[in-house]
């Protein structure tokens, strides 16, 4: 029982140690872990892919660097993959620090898009990435609802310039684009409450299809609008990500992380395992004690 | 008349509201547009006494020396740093004397906070406070490398501001929030126990969930543990998630009316 004694009373340091251990280990050795799909990932990725060259997908960067490990990888997936397709994507950002996040994604995804790339057996010629005809970030604006309910009438109302400061009129791509009407979905990637004003001030009122992809605690709480048909789509956390990047046949950040994140659940799930074997073995001790009084 | 105008306003704003909704008509828009303009406008100032405050409350700390007073320097620093660099950048290629002006700038404002907060010796520090700022000044007329950006975004897209956003913040910000899995890992280890049935039911749902898409189960359990986690998240999920959305979204409607109606008082302050 001395065992048991220990096991219960294990420093939370060992846990911390062990966790490290193994996130490290499996990020530093590449190997490749086979990915499940999930009917709600692949809705999206089938909705994206049969768009026509030319059509606009709206996306919504609306995290934090906090998220950064979970919702990054979705939007370099999502993005590539409609540049490779040839379409436009209309880019905003609700949440304080999504300029940055969006910016740097820009930057990174222009830059790879100038290599050919060979996706599900199909060749892609690398091209230049060109802003105001390829793709227009409009920046932020606080007060999301707000600015949702705005974007309904006119993209102009809240934001007259782009994020670089050129006027929407100015830009190729935004000519005779005006609201949502004009979009072909909307794909808000969140990390924080900015989702539930995505659904009722925008897809409640405007009526375009919306998908979400979120972070793995938040995913269970929108289910219910999968059901009603206001979400036609849900990317859940890293796993959403990777299988996006697995049906896109672009293996990225999400599927290197995908690895780590799998091994400390199954690190976590013996933690759990080990310590309820713990908690009845002392809970038996103490009823052996009991009745030997 | 001090109480009442509020509740007027609210009355008649919020009635608005809610008819302009059902009534597509032109000048409802244009109305609707207008007061959304009115609101982001109105919602810029927050952000002017946000600034404010945080100023404040960190100079209250160092002024009383409150516990961890130090790092209210740093705080401010982040602050003023962040902002000198999303309103100036470069011109061409050359730096110039862009990082003295930006020393000068955080000197004047530090050398300032020093003279509100010192007992003594305020005078030196204003003194020193003027050097700093006419230093600033002489580099910000004289220098062409740089300039200042307050209706365009070139500060935005500057190397300094993009530098400290992509190796500062974000890894500041990913770190903390990574920190999160340590913890719950430990949490789970000491709490996740099937003490009852309700616990036991808790556990086990918990497990298939995060077993639901482990590559290596499916040769063992086949889709077995998929179709179950799916069950799981479409139907007793779902129905309890709905039940509060449900919920919320009455409760939203009920606090709405008690706004408007004037019986919820609480956004006027005292009273």
């Amino acid at each position: 029982m001395y065992f048991f004694d220990k096991l219960m009373k294990l420093d939370r340091r060992w846990i911390f140690l062990f966790l490290v251990l193994v996130c490290v280990i499996t990020y530093v050795i590449p190997f490749q872990i086979p990915t499940l799909m999930e009917p709600e990932v692949k809705v999206i990725y089938d909705f994206i892919d049969s768009l026509p060259p030319g059509e606009i997908v709206m996306v919504a960067i609306d995290y934090d660097p906090n998220n950064m490990a979970e919702l990054h990888p979705m939007t370099y997936t999502i993005v590539e993959h409609c540049w490779r397709k040839n379409l436009k994507v209309l880019i905003t950002s609700l949440s304080q620090n999504g300029p940055g996040m969006a910016d740097q994604a820009l930057r990174d995804l222009s830059d790879s898009l100038r290599l050919d790339r060979t996706y599900n057996g199909k060749l892609f010629k690398g091209r230049e990435i060109v802003r105001g005809v390829d793709y227009c970030f409009l920046g932020y604006k606080p007060y999301f609802a707000l600015v949702i309910l705005g974007m309904g009438q006119d993209f102009r109302l809240p934001f007259p310039n782009d994020y670089y400061g050129s006027p929407l009129d100015s830009l190729p791509m935004m000519q005779g684009v005006y609201n949502y009407d004009d979009v072909a979905c909307v794909v808000d990637i969140s990390g924080g409450n900015i989702t539930d004003y995505w659904i009722s001030y925008g897809q409640n009122r405007f009526n375009f299809p919306l998908a979400l992809g979120l972070t793995g605690v938040m995913t269970a709480q929108y289910y219910p609008f999968l059901g009603s048909g206001q979400v036609f789509g849900i990317m859940g956390g890293l796993l959403g990500a990777s299988q996006y990047e697995e049906l896109a046949d672009n293996p990225g950040l999400a599927k290197d992380g995908m690895r780590v994140q799998l091994y400390a659940h199954m690190v976590i799930i013996v933690f759990i395992v080990v310590g309820n074997v713990g908690f009845f073995m002392d809970r038996r001790k103490r009823k052996f004690q009991q009745e030997a009084r | 008349m001090k109480r009442q105008l509020p509740l007027f306003l609210v009355f008649i704003f919020g009635l608005f509201m809610i008819f302009q909704y059902f009534v597509p008509h032109e000048t409802s828009e244009w109305v609707y547009e207008f007061l959304l303009d009115w609101i982001l406008v109105i919602g810029i100032f927050a952000l002017a006494l946000g600034i404010w405050s945080l100023y404040l409350v960190s100079a209250d700390k160092i002024r009383f020396r409150k516990p961890n007073w130090g790092y209210s320097y740093v705080t401010l620093a982040g602050l003023f740093v962040m902002i000198i660099f999303g309103f100036t950048a470069p011109v061409g290629e050359s730096w110039g004397w862009y990082f003295v002006f930006v020393a000068a700038v955080l000197l004047t404002i530090g050398m300032i906070i020093q003279a509100m907060v010192a007992s003594s010796a305020k005078g030196l520090y204003l003194g020193l406070a003027g050097l700093c700022l006419a230093v600033a000044v002489l580099v910000a007329v004289f220098d062409p490398a740089w300039g200042f950006f307050f209706r365009s975004t070139e500060g935005l897209q500057s190397t300094m501001f993009r530098a400290f956003f992509d190796h500062v913040m974000m890894p500041i910000l990913a770190t903390m929030f990574s920190l999160l899995a340590f913890f719950i890992a430990s949490a789970a280890y000491r709490a996740f126990r099937a003490r009852n049935l309700l616990a036991s039911l808790l556990l086990v749902a918990a497990l298939i969930v995060m077993l639901r898409f482990n590559p290596y189960l499916s040769p063992i359990f086949g889709d077995y543990v998929a179709r179950t986690s799916n069950w799981l998240m479409n139907v007793p999920n779902l129905a309890a998630q709905r039940a509060i959305v449900i919920g919320i979204g009455l409760g939203i409607v009920s606090t709405a009316l008690k706004v408007i109606l004037g019986i919820e008082r609480g956004y006027m302050g005292k009273g």
